[in-house]
């Protein structure tokens, strides 16, 4: 028998990292109304709400857009940006503090591998939200159908979900107790993209509270999110590309590197 | 051909505890070996650095000849580990939490297997049950058949049957003969000594981060043998002061019983059944026929035996003196000698 099972484990290769993605994707879906339901709904409140409240006040883009249309990529975006944190960082210190991430830990998983399977399931996550968000949007503002350029949106919604995830993964790894983990949700992630521009334009901004908001990364995600919807930005496209593009490197060389040197997960 | 674990010069601080001062251990392809020492002693630390838990200071730790830190992927397919804590994925049912794991060593298609597994753990009819709605005992079942889901060479147990009844104890015993003897490595540590004294082929005893006794059982057991006698008493003849292998104070003499006085079968008890002062000791006879001479040098000193029991050495009274200080083998007094850095 230890012969046939050397030689069978083996052949099995390094391929455990889709097992912990499928598993990370199980875990959200057997929670799917917590998990997914509870975040449409919120965004949708905030839709209702934020249009029924502003729409006839304000004027975005110098009146090219709809202020209630303004808002549904924003809020889009938020879900993604929130709920992909939420993922990453919830399954990650729940594992550490019930002690099963041992299952983790065991396998031969490299820091790849595992970074992989928790910011993938993370972006599914995020993703799976932000198009709910999108397709009850349509119901209030049918206006955001026509998409300017799909795949400008398509890459904010992939790079700011991969670094949500990988910021999630970085607070799971470094947070010891939920309370950690909730003060830097609730003090970072939560201020950063409600202060994002998800409700309003910057150029709606005091000079000052503008130059604050060029500081915060979360606001060119929104920002070259919203720019795929209707060709208009606060700032080019491309420099909001370029930046966020530089901040998922630098994040995932530090999540990596946290994971490789076992910082906080192995002794 | 490899060791199943090759262990050398292995030291790990945490703070200021010198968890590991340098241990060195083989264990050979095959064995059943058992890794015992009080709480704090080092196993589990030398459990973790072998499942890449845990870094070592220094040294290094093999499985089957795979290094666990430079070569992890293939010392870690190669090893199977139940953990001591019981911990479980709520979010799962038992056949799920099989499946993942299985996935986790790239076994995908392993559902023959894990129905096996389950039957020998007695899992079957729970799983479909939510890891949430088991037992203590249940739920630590499955910690094996995750250890095992991979079939890895190597097994280690780090106390795998805590808070296990002793019907479920018996058969999970039996099906890791059954895997020892199919030609898988076994590694135990457990607060059970006589499972232990039953199971393992060769026994290491921790103490302090350092090994104290690496032997057969056999050779333990009888490197030690004889009979330990337990008397209370205000003191001891001087001419027994070499035997005693330890002293407690009178009214502890009940931790005696407790420990494997009356479960290694007490052969003799004589005196009053309350000593008023003094201390207990316990002192090894080379035999029988020594318990008169002990007697009559109390007599001669005029010193009263208050209590006198007699229980023949097992693995437990061995562990016991071993870690009172007063013995260590020979092949631990080597390990012993290695030098720290």
């Amino acid at each position: 028998m230890v012969q046939g099972a050397g030689a069978r484990i083996e052949e099995a290769g390094g391929a455990g990292w889709p097992t912990l993605l499928s598993k990370e994707l199980l875990r959200f879906w057997k929670v799917s109304f917590q998990t997914i339901a509870a975040p449409v709904l919120t965004a949708l409140l905030y839709l209702l709400i934020f249009s029924h409240v502003l729409q006839s006040r304000v004027s975005v883009f110098g009146g090219q857009v709809r202020y209630t249309a303004f808002l549904v990529p924003g809020l889009v975006m938020m879900s993604v940006l929130q709920n992909s944190f939420a993922n990453a960082s919830s399954s990650l210190i729940q594992s550490k503090i019930t002690g099963n991430l041992i299952f983790v830990l065991l396998p031969p998983l490299s820091p790849l591998e595992i970074y992989a399977a928790y910011v993938i399931g993370a972006m599914v996550r995020g993703l799976a939200v932000g198009l709910g968000v999108f397709l009850v949007a349509l119901v209030v503002e049918p206006g955001v159908m026509t998409i300017a350029h799909p795949i400008v949106v398509l890459a904010f919604a992939l790079l700011g979900s991969a670094i949500l995830g990988t910021l999630g993964l970085i607070a799971g790894i470094w947070a010891d107790k939920f309370d950690e983990l909730a003060a830097f949700q609730n003090f970072l992630i939560m201020p950063l993209t409600f202060l994002s521009g998800v409700f309003y334009s910057i150029h709606s901004l005091p000079a000052f509270w503008q130059a604050l908001s060029h500081a915060n990364p979360f606001f060119y995600m929104i920002d070259g999110f919203r720019y795929g919807f209707f060709g208009l930005s606060d700032i080019a496209p491309s420099i909001s590309l370029g930046l966020v593009a530089a901040a998922g490197v630098g994040l995932a060389a530090l999540a990596l590197a946290m994971l490789a040197s076992g910082y906080k997960l192995r002794h | 051909m490899n060791d199943a674990v090759e262990v050398s010069d292995v030291a790990r601080r945490f703070g200021d505890v010198q968890a590991l001062a340098g241990v060195d251990l083989r264990v050979a392809r095959g064995e059943f070996f058992g890794l015992l020492g009080p709480n704090g002693a080092g196993k589990t630390t030398l459990i973790s650095i072998l499942a890449g838990l845990t870094r070592a200071d220094r040294g290094t730790a093999r499985i089957l000849g795979h290094d666990v830190a430079s070569d992890y992927r293939h010392a870690r397919r190669l090893l199977g580990v139940v953990p001591q804590e019981l911990v479980f994925d709520p979010f799962f049912t038992v056949r799920e939490t099989l499946r993942i794991q299985s996935g986790y060593f790239g076994l995908r298609h392993n559902d023959a297997w894990i129905d096996e597994l389950l039957h020998h753990l007695d899992l079957t009819r729970k799983a479909d049950a939510n890891m949430r709605a088991l037992s203590g005992g249940m739920k630590r079942r499955v910690l094996v058949g995750q250890a095992l889901v991979h079939k890895p060479p190597v097994i280690v147990l780090d106390e795998p049957t805590a808070g296990v009844d002793v019907e479920l104890r018996q058969s999970l015993w039996a099906f890791i003969r059954k895997l020892n003897r199919d030609g898988h490595t076994i590694i135990l540590t457990t607060h059970y000594l006589e499972e232990a004294e039953a199971l393992c082929n060769r026994i290491a005893m921790m103490k302090a981060g350092r090994i104290v006794a690496l032997d057969t059982t056999q050779h333990l057991l009888s490197r030690f043998s004889g009979i330990t006698a337990r008397v209370s008493a205000p003191r001891l003849p001087a001419e027994w002061a070499s035997r005693v292998h330890e002293r407690r104070a009178a009214d502890r003499r009940r931790e005696f019983r407790h420990l494997g006085g009356q479960r290694s079968g007490e052969a003799a008890s004589v005196g009053g059944s309350h000593p008023r002062e003094g201390s207990v000791f316990y002192l090894g006879l080379e035999s029988y026929a020594e318990l008169e001479r002990l007697i009559a040098s109390f007599r001669t000193a005029g010193i009263p035996i208050d209590e006198l029991a007699l229980a023949q050495t097992d693995l437990e009274q061995v562990f016991l003196r071993i870690m009172a200080g007063t013995e260590t083998t020979d092949e631990a007094q080597r390990v012993a000698e290695v030098p720290e850095s």
